[in-house]
């Protein structure tokens, strides 16, 4: 049994730009914009960097590929590059990429960018783009409302909730990260919203309408990590530390096996009880200060709260009416907005969500920041993504504590 | 003909959409003379993923039998989507005919339809399936948009048997250059000439000559013939009986008002209304027309008792289009913007497609020799996550399986010729899943566990380079 990655990388700096239709932007202006906050924060310079990941998913109307637009867009002492893309779960791979590297002993500080300019497309909703030679000869071009809109029929469905009464669930979920997001200066939605308008919302993609889905954002998010010992000679005293850092990626079980019902994602729980276990987390529901979550629809965020352990299966939109998952709630999820608010530029997601977990346990969050279960501030906090749709994707589960907490 | 061959099976496909020629003339009323708002029936119109081909394949799938494959295949159609490109060939690989039949187009008249038949009656040794099948577009406000429809009808002929349906007993042609209507290759439209010209001139010239040969040479009186099959208007058709001396007999004119003409298939579509309505011992003519006759003397046999009513069904299967300038569009007819997503490239990876030739025209996926699991596409890993052993899949053809309805999402945001495009997750009868497209199916209709089949459908269309491709998409029971 390998050891894990728990506490052997922490974070010394983080930054994210602001997110939205940032149409003076290029993606290099988005990075040097992430890159500069981080390189602050973490109080070093830049030629200290040993290696960097890129996070970019949509290259063809966006960076272009390879790892070279990083290294130039930050004039990178040519060190090692590379470039990484794991659908949504781009920017936490880019994580996964320079944590590893620190840990492997190989880098002494590595930096993980993730970024996304999806609005130099000229339409709304997210590009096109192929899904490969011979599954464009079969496949339909589904959208990505229309795969996750999926799971609330199947949803709806097993556990004998009326449309009516999944769609009341699913609104306060929106209704929710609005309220969030009027409270990060960097969110790209920062108003409010009420269940009404959501459920008289445009349709989208059955039963989603445009206010069940998550903002098409431009944005950068990166993270500065190291050794606890160097970042200790840095001067740094208060610590984040990575606990766990799995993924799960779907092996064809979704889209070709009749055993997968369509009602939930098959992948999440499997990274999750892994990363459970990495973090030597028994009970997260108890144990679990805050939530980030691939929130790219309101009904992925439902199901995700029963794939994660967090609501008994069927009882998750009992749990959203009952605010289990507000600011105020048990588990808050999405207190920065989350993609629904916050934006989803696609290579920067996972980061950004790493960003807020970063916040909260430094007691950065501002107006936003929260006490946690013990009243002095949160200790522990997980991010998710989603990357692909349901019937095939990549999840991700990553668990940030402070390195004080104990696990 | 040494030994009289026999109608073995019929199929019949007529699209389900129907526009009412009533919202045909309101829509057109103010371009055309007073007089057309009278206008009865409705004419069968193609869903936006339909053509000559895919209703060939749903109308030869409707005249398969279990217990013999044919020989040979007759493609019959003046509207085969591609030129250049074996129509029949497509044909038979999506009914995963074996790859050494016969396979033979037919066009260029609207006589093919009659013609295949008496060619195929020719060679009655032989089990051959033939399908005719015509969409033919027409210019809004024509004459002929009122009076055509789309629609497929096939028939397998070959030696008799006790479940034989009719029997050609004598068959006729005469051949004239006279042009009724015609459509120069790559035109769009047929341009057509005077009704009563027609009529005078050539109808009632060929038809009573060909009819009285083809009695003379079976020996029998126009008062035994039970049945009249004829394309063309209630007034030609008339005109033309009584010069035919078949007065007496019965003309089914269903499809012309429920239906619309259909172009090559019409004589055939109509032959399959005839059989439903006849007893076994009944005579029958058919008539096929386009630059000259074809007359064709049949006889019920006793398998009529036993078969399905495949002309009636298709004819029940109905759903209205509400929207003239839907359908317009649909036969791309006006140039609808359906914004910047339509601009996708589909450019086909040709190698790809020949290689999966199996999965995409024929609807094969692969079932585990191990453990029993289907799976579409086939694999060379299984997927059962409790197998995955490697190279154990045979094809398994999926085509004629039954599905249900797992999810599904009406997506306002995709691209569709038809918004919303439906799609969602299918699960096959014996095990295995697929992410589908639905056809034929509305909005606000579908529901999760609704049971499926499936179809033989135009997927997309390649617009910068021409070129149509199909699929398999489920539509509801």
């Amino acid at each position: 049994m390998a050891s894990g990655i728990k506490d052997k990388v922490v974070i010394v700096g983080m930054g994210c730009s602001s997110f939205g239709e940032r149409w003076s932007c290029g993606p290099d202006d988005l990075m040097v914009e992430a890159f500069d906050e981080a390189l602050a924060d973490a109080g070093i310079v830049r030629d200290r960097i040993d290696a960097a990941w890129l996070g970019v998913f949509f290259d063809e109307q966006n960076t272009g590929k390879s790892s070279l637009p990083l290294s130039m867009a930050l004039r990178l002492p040519n060190v090692p590059t590379t470039r990484v893309e794991n659908l949504c779960a781009t920017g936490t791979e880019s994580l996964r990429g320079a944590v590893y590297a620190v840990a492997s002993g190989a880098c002494d500080i590595a930096l993980a960018m993730g970024v996304e300019k999806l609005k130099d497309t000229g339409f709304s909703g997210l590009p096109e783009r192929t899904k490969g030679t011979f599954e464009d000869l079969y496949l339909p071009t589904s959208t990505a409302p229309g795969a996750f809109a999926q799971l609330a029929s199947a949803y709806a469905a097993k556990h004998g909730y009326s449309m009516t009464e999944l769609k009341r669930a699913m609104a306060h979920i929106s209704c929710k990260s609005h309220e969030n997001a009027t409270r990060n200066p960097k969110a790209h939605l920062r108003h409010r919203i009420t269940p009404q308008q959501v459920l008289d919302a445009p349709a989208i993609s059955y039963p989603l309408g445009v206010l069940d889905c998550c903002g098409v954002s431009d944005g950068a998010a990166c993270a500065i990590v190291t050794t606890p010992e160097i970042a200790r000679e840095l001067g740094k005293r208060d610590l984040v530390s990575v606990k766990a850092l799995q993924l799960a990626p779907s092996n064809g079980v979704e889209m070709g096996h009749q055993s997968w019902d369509g009602s939930h994602t098959l992948t999440t729980p499997i990274a999750a009880r892994r990363a459970y276990a990495e973090a030597g987390i028994a009970n997260p529901r108890e144990e679990i200060d805050l939530i980030e979550v691939h929130d790219c629809f309101s009904i992925t965020e439902l199901v995700l709260m029963e794939d994660l352990g967090f609501s008994d299966v069927g009882r998750a939109p009992h749990d959203v009416l009952d605010g289990r998952y507000d600011s105020g709630g048990a588990i808050p999820c999405q207190i920065d907005g989350g993609l629904k608010c916050f934006g989803h530029p696609i290579g920067a997601t996972g980061l950004r969500m790493a960003y807020e977990i970063y916040l909260q346990l430094l007691g950065r969050a501002g107006e936003r920041q929260l006490r946690g279960r013990s009243g002095h501030g949160p200790a522990i906090g997980l991010t998710h993504n989603l990357g692909g749709i349901p019937n095939r994707n990549i999840a991700s589960v990553s668990i940030l504590g402070l390195l004080s907490a104990s696990h | 003909m040494s030994k009289p061959a026999a109608i073995l099976r019929m199929g019949v496909h007529v699209p389900k959409l129907r526009l009412a020629r009533s919202a045909i003339a309101a829509a057109m009323a103010w371009a055309s003379p007073p007089g057309r708002s009278g206008a009865r029936g409705a004419r069968a119109l193609c869903n936006w993923d339909e053509d000559a081909l895919t209703m060939a394949v749903e109308a030869a799938r409707s005249a398969h039998d279990p217990d013999g494959a044919p020989q040979s295949v007759l493609f019959c159609s003046t509207t085969a989507p591609f030129a250049d490109r074996d129509d029949a060939v497509m044909l038979a690989s999506a009914l995963d005919l074996s790859d050494s039949i016969d396979s033979l187009n037919l066009g260029a008249s609207l006589r093919a339809g009659t013609s295949g038949l008496i060619s195929a009656a020719r060679r009655g040794d032989a089990r051959t399936l033939l399908v005719a099948s015509d969409a033919r577009l027409t210019r809004a406000g024509s004459p002929q948009e009122m009076t055509y429809g789309d629609a497929a009808a096939a028939l397998l002929l070959g030696p008799t048997n006790p479940a034989a349906l009719a029997s050609v007993l004598a068959t006729r042609t005469l051949g004239s250059d006279f042009v009724d209507h015609y459509r120069m290759s790559g035109a769009s439209f047929d341009y057509g000439l005077e009704e009563r010209w027609i009529r005078e001139e050539s109808l009632l010239q060929l038809i009573p000559r060909a009819v009285s040969e083809l009695l003379a040479a079976a020996g029998l009186n126009a008062g035994a013939i039970g049945h009249f099959v004829m394309p063309g208007s209630a007034v030609t058709a008339k005109r033309v009986a009584e010069a035919c001396g078949l007065q007496a007999a019965q003309r089914d004119a269903r499809a012309l008002t429920e239906c619309g003409d259909a172009g090559t298939a019409m004589p055939l579509l109509m032959l399959a209304g005839a059989l439903e309505t006849a007893a076994p011992g009944d005579l029958i003519i058919l008539i096929g027309i386009g630059q000259g006759v074809d007359a064709v003397l049949l006889r019920a046999e006793a398998g009529l008792r036993l078969a399905g009513k495949v002309f009636a069904g298709a004819l029940a299967a109905q759903q209205e289009e509400p929207s003239y300038v839907r359908y317009l569009s649909h036969r791309a007819l006006i140039d609808v913007d359906f914004g910047m997503r339509a601009e996708r490239d589909q450019r086909t990876a040709h190698t790809v497609a020949y290689r999966k030739r199996d999965a995409l025209n024929a609807f094969k996926g692969g079932r585990c020799e191990h453990c029993g699991t289907v799976q579409f596409p086939r694999s060379r890993v299984c997927v059962n996550p409790q197998c995955r052993q490697t190279d154990t899949q045979v094809a398994h053809r999926l085509a004629d399986s039954r599905g249900r309805v797992k999810s599904f999402t009406e997506d306002w945001q995709a691209y569709a010729a038809r918004p919303p495009y439906i799609y969602g997750n299918v699960e096959f009868a014996e095990g295995g899943n697929l992410l589908m497209e639905f056809t034929d199916v509305e909005a606000g209709a579908l529901k999760v566990d609704d049971a499926v089949r499936f179809v033989y459908r135009i997927k997309d269309e390649d617009r910068a380079r021409r070129f149509r491709r199909y699929f398999w998409k489920a539509t509801t029971v």
